[in-house]
């Protein structure tokens, strides 16, 4: 142990190799998959050269869990507790995305190889955005993520839903990511450094004197990282997008895309712009009070993602889009009250959401894939036609992500307002469990359609094959246990919930 | 394995709903005796559980505490006292009851039975519940299995009286949770333990406690449901197939008065008597006098029902928010005997909603003499809901009374007027249905069939008994309810000296 401790915990570029396996396994996966993608047939082979890789890398990241931090590449990016378990959800969201990949039928229509490298390459992406420490690797990383996101997003080919979500995305992006860019660019000016912890101390050691230009900046920064989480008002691509792209990827950007973005979020914020003040309280610098900006946020994301999804009556991806703007208010909740509580609160509810939202893509792939519907009408009386158990597990889902007991969602929900209520915000704390009940509303409507209306007998038999039963069982089990037995996770985020600062 | 009854109570009712999802889809009558296996049990420990209470205690008995998620301080913390025990009873009675007359049920038995023995768990759950975690649990999983039983199995306006309940429900409950979490926070170490909270009541601020209070009392009283959220009742009621009627009235209501008496009582007293002359005994007495006047109006035998219910638990208010012996006393026996005699009522309904295909009032008559075993019970149970001398509600609404008189005589005499208007809307659709000349239509209706007696029969032998012989319940509640209403009295005493003392020092 004392060896360990001894050993140097910044690393130079060379021996930064070690410490990122996974990364290096992913990247070299993706130029193997465009290789292979010349050579190989059946290009369904490829997905499971995919999987397999991503498997593998999950196993990789485990193992660094106990290895101890370390800041590498000259404090470029860093491995510690928050990363991995960012690492971890963006690939557990990756190993869901391309396992639904194998089992969609829009997928395996397009018998593209390149797909599945595309898609190891935006989860190679969004393993970096988490551990980014550097505005540059920062800016990168998320760049990486968005330009291979383009291109999934519009891959279903011959449809021109899918065109108009890969150019809106694309167009929207570039203006958040310049942007951001710009913003970063007035950071540096202010701070000298485009380091996180720099920035930090250049900022506690000033005078507060510059407040306006860095709330300025913090504005323009927050305008590539909202887009990233789909948060208001950065949230308009979401809904086109998601409806656009195919299912698997849906599912991909909503869980992982968003903990991605959130994981960049919440680093910067807490390592560049606070500290912790100890007691597990965390303290602003700079003198500009960017928590009242994220209450703002909070608030005005689960509102408008709650009353958009009531107004939403078709297209189920189109609801989850919206659905997925409310949850990043929730989540935004969390970096509000800067206290480590909130901040495990939001690591749990990241991890609890990706088993739920991933859930409810699923079976609208599933019914996708059997009748090729994805708007409301597709699902009624699912539960009276064949479809008993996905319309269970899809009400699992849909209840989880009302934040109701016995299921995960709640336990998420619960910690996230506990968080507020310890703070004594309870303005905030009210305005969720408003929105909450908003959004009982519109899930509630797919349950209705699904199990209170009969069938008319246009609607399609829905079946659900093996391969994808596997995945739909886990997911139901997990929002179930995690809804009862939810202390080894918490455990695993409250000891995740800290920085390495060097 | 557990040894105490009432883990069993609340998880072999979820043990039987897994079990009847295992079973196979076309054996209808499996599903059904296995349902009714599940729930006799419970009947039988909450006889044992009669018998063995301790009714010279205000402790809480048969307690179970373990920790279930000990990061955050939650623990699976059980047990019950002289008011969670006759809950406890009414929940076991009712839930075979209930099997028993699902018995015609024929769409999906398979998955009307596995979400009915999930609610059965989940209000036993809240009614043994004592960590305040673990109570706002079990409340909030009813709501799932409820929604399905009315939107699936119900009336033709089913879907909207289904979700109409299930938002009324989570409004409340939503503001309930931030009060929960208020108080986990207020108390270090934090705690969910409802004793723990109860004893540190001395030391919640004036305005936590108003607040949190009524954030509290707005859940609890949603579900009561006491004026103006009562409105979700009459078309839950309505479009419920009968033994979720049943239920609904029976049990499900009675977790509104119950979680006030639980929780905004011993937690908050002070709340309480701030707050009870205006929301418990001014809105319990316009409940009871509102609640009889929708009754008298309604065309619909079942929404006349359900518009009593209302009516019946204003006694319950009010007789709670006379915070006297006798008045809280009345107030739970009142629970109790609701639940009887409400479940019996729902039940006759049923009886003829299943023969006719409607519930007019106006479109029956003679029923008398076409089918006399059923109108006799029919007699029994109207007679026992106006409160008829003899029978169970009698006793429960002069307790009320009684105890409501010290406090607030002016109420008091506009909540007894009321009891002339249940007896005018209860005569009066007797007079309507039953009596008179028979209707040329229904004179080949089949009389009451054993199984439905059966139903009826433990029903009806409770309100008998309960009339004559008050003690069998109310030697149980007693003492509790003696202690709780001592601590709400002692609290503001003590919250009365320390404001007599700061103006005497203001004085000087």
């Amino acid at each position: 142990m004392g060896a360990a401790m001894a050993a140097p915990t910044h690393l130079g570029n060379l021996s930064s190799l070690g410490w990122l396996l996974p990364e290096i396994l992913v990247g070299l996966a993706v130029v193997a998959i465009f290789l292979l993608d010349l050579v190989v047939d059946d290009k369904e082979r490829l997905g499971d050269v995919a999987l397999g890789v991503m498997a593998i890398a999950i196993v990789l990241i485990t193992r660094l869990l106990w290895a101890g931090d370390r800041s590498l590449f000259e404090n470029s990016v860093v491995v510690d507790g928050f990363g991995l378990y960012f690492k971890l959800l963006v690939a557990l969201a990756a190993f869901g995305a391309i396992w639904m990949s194998l089992g969609s039928r829009e997928v395996h229509r397009t018998n593209q190889g390149e797909y599945w490298g595309i898609l190891l390459a935006s989860a190679l992406g969004m393993m970096f955005m988490g551990s980014a420490t550097n505005l540059l690797m920062a800016y990168l990383s998320l760049e990486f993520v968005s330009l291979t996101s383009y291109v999934l997003s519009g891959y279903k080919q011959g449809s021109r839903r899918a065109g108009e979500a890969a150019l809106k995305y694309l167009i929207y992006g570039g203006v958040a990511s310049g942007a951001m860019i710009y913003g970063m660019s007035w950071i540096y000016g202010l701070a000298g450094s485009l380091d996180f912890h720099a920035i930090h101390d250049a900022l506690a050691g000033s005078p507060s004197g510059a407040s306006l230009a860095l709330f300025v900046a913090l504005l323009l920064t927050l305008a590539g990282l909202g887009y990233k989480v789909a948060a208001f008002p950065f949230h308009a691509w979401a809904p086109d997008v998601y409806e656009g792209a195919p299912i698997p990827i849906s599912g991909f950007l909503a869980v992982g895309s968003k903990a991605a973005g959130f994981a960049l979020l919440i680093r910067f914020f807490y390592t560049a712009l606070a500290h912790d003040g100890g007691a597990g309280a965390y303290q602003l610098v700079g003198g500009v009070s960017w928590d009242q900006l994220m209450l703002a946020l909070s608030v005005l994301t689960m509102t408008f993602g709650n009353l958009a999804a009531l107004n939403q009556q078709s297209n189920l991806k189109r609801l989850l889009a919206y659905s997925s703007i409310a949850h990043a208010g929730y989540v935004l909740m969390g970096l509000v009250v800067l206290t480590t509580d909130g901040l495990r609160a939001m690591l749990f509810y990241l991890a609890v959401y990706y088993v739920m939202n991933l859930g409810a893509f699923l079976v609208v792939m599933l019914v996708a894939n059997s009748t090729g519907r994805e708007d409301l009408d597709g699902f009624r009386g699912l539960a009276w036609r064949g479809g008993a158990w996905p319309a269970a597990a899809m009400a699992v889902f849909l209840f989880s992500l009302t934040g109701l007991p016995p299921l995960a969602g709640f336990v998420g929900k619960f910690y996230l307002f506990a968080a507020v209520v310890e703070r004594k915000m309870y303005f905030l704390a009210l305005a969720g469990v408003v929105n909450s009940v908003l959004s009982l509303f519109y899930y509630a409507k797919v349950v209705r359609t699904m199990f209170l209306e009969q069938p008319t007998g246009g609607e399609g038999a829905v079946t659900v094959d093996v391969h994808n039963g596997i995945l739909l069982g886990v997911l139901v089990a997990a929002t179930l246990v995690l809804g009862v037995a939810w202390s080894p996770l918490m455990d695993f985020a409250d000891r995740s919930a800290r920085f390495f600062l060097g | 394995m557990p040894t105490n009854p009432l883990t069993w109570m609340i998880f072999l009712p979820l043990l039987g709903a897994a079990v009847i999802l295992c079973l196979p889809r076309d054996n209808h009558s499996l599903v059904k005796w296995t349902a009714l296996a599940f729930t006799i049990p419970a009947l039988l420990l909450a006889i044992g559980i009669y018998q063995g209470f301790d009714r010279t205690t205000a402790q809480m008995q048969y307690v179970t505490k373990i920790p279930w998620i000990p990061s955050f301080n939650i623990e699976y913390f059980v047990g019950i006292d002289g008011l969670s025990v006759t809950m406890v009873l009414l929940t076991a009675l009712i839930a075979p009851i209930c099997v028993a007359a699902s018995w015609e049920i024929d769409k999906a038995p398979k998955a009307y039975f596995a979400l009915f023995l999930v609610l059965i768990a989940a209000m036993m759950g809240v009614f043994c519940a004592l960590d305040f975690f673990l109570f706002f649990v079990f409340w909030e999983v009813m709501l799932l299995p409820m929604y399905f039983l009315i939107g699936i199995w119900g009336g033709p306006r089913r879907e909207y009286a289904a979700i109409k309940f299930f938002l009324y429900t989570m409004v409340g409950s939503v503001l309930m949770l931030i009060a929960m979490l208020a108080l986990y926070f207020h108390n270090d170490p934090h705690t969910f333990d409802m004793l723990k909270l109860a004893e540190a009541r001395s030391t919640y601020s004036s305005t936590f406690q108003s607040l949190a209070w009524l954030a509290l009392f707005i859940g609890f009283a949603i579900k009561i449901p006491a004026f103006p959220f009562h409105t979700w009742l009459p078309d839950a009621h309505v479009e419920a197939p009968t033994a979720i009627s049943v239920i609904l009235a029976g049990v499900l209501l009675k977790m509104g008065t119950y979680g006030i008496l639980r929780v905004n009582f011993p937690i908050l007293p002070e709340g309480t008597l701030r707050y009870a002359f205006w929301l418990l005994a001014a809105l319990g007495a316009w409940n009871i006098v509102y609640g009889a006047l929708c009754a008298m109006a309604q065309k619909d035998l079942k929404k006349l029902i359900a518009y009593s219910s209302i009516s019946h638990m204003g006694y319950v208010m009010f007789g709670m928010a006379s915070l006297t012996a006798e008045g809280i006393d009345g107030a739970v026996l009142q629970m109790f005997n609701h639940g009887t005699v409400t479940a019996m009522l729902f039940l006759l309904v049923g009886v003829i909603y299943d023969r006719a295909h409607h519930r007019n009032i106006d479109g029956f008559g003679g029923l008398a003499s076409i089918m006399p075993v059923y109108t006799a019970w029919v007699a029994l149970a109207f007679f026992a809901a106006m409160g008829l001398p003899g029978l169970s509600a009698f006793i429960s609404e002069v307790l009320v009374l009684l105890g409501g008189w010290r406090n607030y005589p002016g109420l008091t005499a506009v909540a007894a007027s009321a009891v002339v208007l249940t007896a005018g809307y209860m005569l009066w659709a007797m007079q309507r249905v039953y009596l008179g000349k028979p209707n040329e239509k229904y004179l080949n209706l089949p009389d009451i069939s054993p199984r439905e007696i059966a139903t009826l029969v433990p029903l009806g032998i409770i309100v008998i008994v309960l009339g004559v012989y008050p003690h069998a319940i109310l030697d149980l509640i007693d003492t509790s309810l003696q202690h709780l209403n001592g601590t709400v009295l002692a609290a503001g005493k003590a919250a009365g000296a320390v404001a007599s003392a700061a103006s005497g020092a203001a004085a000087h």
